[in-house]
């Protein structure tokens, strides 16, 4: 793996965490609220749809310790909207950023050079104007940055990645298996 | 039949206004009792309320913060969930202290709170405060509502979620516009929510492997906390401990989840607690914790806390196992449900040697500090002596109120508990000015019951505007002011560990009999001894509310006492001379 497992000296580790819940407003608040609380720095995070209809995926990279960690997984899990949160380490899951970097197009007309570490990094254009070039990079943190110090010579006009998205390794779908027996009624009431 | 369902069902339906439905789903719910403020945003609500007065008591308070530490009390001594109304703005951020209170004890509450109506939402219209964004933190769950359509399923889910689980504060923030919008009105409760699950169902497995840790323990050792209680299960665990024989001692919120003269009831955990209770935390070999969260207060330092002891957790919220001490096993759930099911995998036992262990330690705290609380030869008079003769006079039937400090702790130790739900104090936040409001809140709850609050002059001063409400309602709310003159706890850590240097902690007080006239509530103040027990007497034998207030010595301190950062072997039970 391209990033290793990511495991430094004090006992700290990057790890993925998932959290699945209805969509309601003002949930993100109370999940980074959960962060702030214990002085943990949220590495990215990212809120998208889910495989499953009308719930919703939020993953956070942290880097911390398993004990941490694992606190912190259980606090989100609690949160009344939140149905089950799950933490991965990386070798767990597959994981990809996306970066977006905007150059001179003057740049990439002098020569082929550009065009070179583009292809050597498995890059593509996104758009060209004649004042600037759109390049896209996905992959690892540690692959658009080294992107982006070969970049830097053509002078990066804009620089810019999103947080991680990640799916798991593992062959048994934990979350799915557990909507199932949840329902597909998000609340019920009386005499229903 | 089909249609006949349908034609009932309609029948269920009035087109009414928000307002209206606010006071329905009140009603919905049982609730017949709710402690408020009015004011601009919340006006709609409020009028609706005089059209249902014959079913929803409202209580209004002095302070919004009292109406909040009022439904503690009330939910605390009912259990049932306490209501809060107040206005937007200032009316609601004063709510913040006491929700943050209700979370950190679990108290089930439903706060309702106005808001300015939903086109002037972020444009810092007259009294606007992000009341959600500020209450967060501090509540389970909040929520908004902008349109009136939303009320009764938002009302519904609101008491579901506040009741159910590990209880806690919920507050619903309402929209003026949608107060006086008219809907379609219906009330269900609610009965589920996919993403909470309360409580899981008991794991078999996990308590067989408790069971086989207590059958094969030799010096097993019971704590209990406040779960017992908001389980109701105060008569499974009586059954437990009697089965197994196992000595059992408490958190301050588990006080009356066993009746303190319970042979195994072996006294309080913690910074003030029992010489026994935490010693003998270092010295078992199976720690069984029912129902309690492992607080710092109780723990001391956790690196050298149990750590010969194997450890099982009973628990009803997930988050707290493993949280401060891990656990080998771990009970998840409703200890009303897990506790039945050990009892029955349990062996008989009575643990005769190891009990006696605990009593000889009981011994040397009597001698050193217990006597000398209880029956001082010194001529000031103590906390302790007013609680001995409280016990004396109500032979622990009282409920019992506190607020914060020294003679809560006092009052925890020397109180006689016998009854269920009889002590309200605030525990986890610590909240000076919970205890006259709380008690206001617990009589009103418990009116056949005798409601006596103990409080320091401190605290006293923090919400005695409430004096006024207690006016109000005639509820006879027995009133010990421990008074001396100081803010006594932290008075106390300067003494013993800031050189005796006073910093800000005396305090000029006013003359209390005379506020308490002034707010119409009978008082007597007691300065000697001699005066003391036919004072108590005579307030316990008045009708109405009533304000004693006694002079305590200024130097009369809290032992033992396990100090910040200190191991629970490491108990002081004397200051050093």
């Amino acid at each position: 793996m391209a990033s290793g497992n990511g495991l430094n000296n004090n006992g700290k580790q990057t790890y993925t965490i998932s959290a699945f819940s209805e969509n309601h407003i003002g949930l993100l608040n109370r999940i980074t609220i959960i962060f702030t609380r214990r002085h943990i720095n949220i590495e990215s995070l990212t809120v998208s749809a889910s495989a499953m209809k009308g719930i919703h995926k939020f993953t956070i990279v942290v880097n911390d310790t398993r004990e941490k960690v694992e606190q912190v997984v259980s606090q989100i899990e609690k949160l009344v909207e939140v149905l089950k949160a799950f933490y991965h380490t990386d070798d767990e899951v597959i994981y990809q950023e996306i970066a977006l970097f905007k150059v001179p197009t003057r740049s990439l007309l002098e020569g082929d050079e550009l065009e070179a570490t583009i292809r050597k990094h498995n890059a593509r254009i996104l758009e060209v104007r004649p004042e600037y070039t759109v390049i896209e990079k996905t992959g690892y943190k540690e692959e658009y940055l080294d992107l982006y110090e070969e970049l830097k010579k053509y002078k990066v006009l804009q620089f810019t990645s999103s947080g991680r998205v990640a799916v798991t390794r593992s062959s048994k779908e934990l979350f799915s298996n557990y909507l199932k027996e949840a329902g597909e009624v998000s609340v019920v009431y009386e005499n229903n | 039949m089909k249609e006949q369902l349908k034609t009932i069902k309609k029948k269920n339906i009035i087109r009414t206004t928000g307002a209206d439905a606010i006071m329905r789903s009140l009603i919905g719910e049982g609730v017949d009792t709710v402690f408020g403020y009015p004011g601009g945003a919340i006006m709609p609500i409020y009028d609706a309320l005089m059209d249902h007065n014959d079913k929803i008591r409202h209580i209004l308070t002095r302070h919004e913060q009292g109406a909040m530490h009022a439904a503690q009390g009330y939910a605390r001594v009912t259990g049932k969930v306490g209501v809060v109304m107040a206005t937007s703005g200032p009316g609601a951020t004063n709510l913040i202290t006491g929700i943050a209170d209700a979370m950190i004890d679990s108290t089930p509450l439903v706060c309702i709170t106005g808001q300015v109506a939903s086109s002037l939402l972020g444009t810092d219209a007259f009294q606007e405060t992000d009341v959600i964004g500020i209450s967060m933190p501090v509540t389970k769950w909040n929520y908004l509502i902008t349109k009136q359509e939303e009320i009764p399923e938002i009302m519904a889910q609101a008491f579901y979620i506040a009741r159910s689980g590990r209880p806690g504060p919920v507050l619903i923030d309402i929209a003026k516009n949608a107060q006086f919008g008219e809907l379609n009105f219906e009330y269900k409760k609610c009965i589920k929510l996919r993403s909470y699950v309360p409580k899981l169902k008991p794991d078999k497995e996990k308590i067989k492997e408790a069971a086989v840790l207590i059958n094969n323990a030799k010096k097993p050792y019971v704590l209990f906390g406040q779960g017992v209680i908001l389980g109701a299960a105060e008569d499974e665990f009586r059954a437990f401990i009697e089965k197994s024989g196992i000595p059992a001692a408490w958190t301050i919120l588990g006080a009356c989840a066993l009746p303190k003269q319970h042979p195994l009831n072996v006294g309080m955990l913690g910074m003030h607690g029992n010489y026994s209770a935490n010693i003998k935390t270092n010295e078992c070999d199976l720690l069984i914790a029912v129902g309690m969260r492992f607080d710092d207060r109780v723990t001391g330092d956790l690196k050298r806390y149990a750590k010969q002891a194997r450890v099982i957790h009973l628990e009803i919220d997930p988050a707290e196992i493993n949280k401060n001490v891990r656990a080998d096993v771990a009970v998840i759930g409703d200890v009303k449900e897990t506790l039945p099911i050990l009892t029955g995998m349990i062996e008989k036992r009575s643990h005769t040697s190891w009990i006696r262990e605990f009593r000889d330690a009981d011994k040397i705290e009597y001698k050193t500090v217990i006597s000398k609380d209880l029956y001082p030869k010194k001529e000031g008079l103590t906390m302790g002596e007013v609680i001995r003769i409280l016990n004396e006079k109500t032979r622990g039937n009282a409920i019992v109120v506190t607020d914060v400090g020294q003679h809560q702790m006092i009052t925890s130790r020397y109180f006689n508990f016998t009854n269920k739900r009889a002590f309200v104090t605030s525990g986890g936040l610590g909240t000076m000015g919970f205890g006259l409001p709380a008690a206001h809140g617990a009589k009103i709850g418990a009116p056949e019951k005798e409601v006596v609050l103990i409080v320091g002059d401190g605290g006293l001063q923090m919400t005695i505007q409430e004096l006024g409400t207690i006016n109000q309602t005639q509820a006879a709310v027995k009133i010990v002011l421990m008074n001396n003159k100081y803010l006594g706890m932290v008075r106390q850590w300067q003494q013993l560990f800031f050189d005796k240097r006073y910093s800000e902690t005396y305090l000029l007080n006013p003359d209390f009999i005379k506020v308490a006239e002034g707010f119409g509530i009978k008082g007597k103040k007691v300065i000697y001894r001699p005066e003391l027990e036919n004072a108590i007497q005579e307030m316990l034998d008045f009708t109405g509310p009533y304000f004693l207030e006694v002079n305590i010595e200024k130097e009369d301190n809290v032992f033992p006492m396990v100090t910040t950062g200190a191991s629970v072997s490491e108990v002081i039970l004397e200051p050093k001379k």
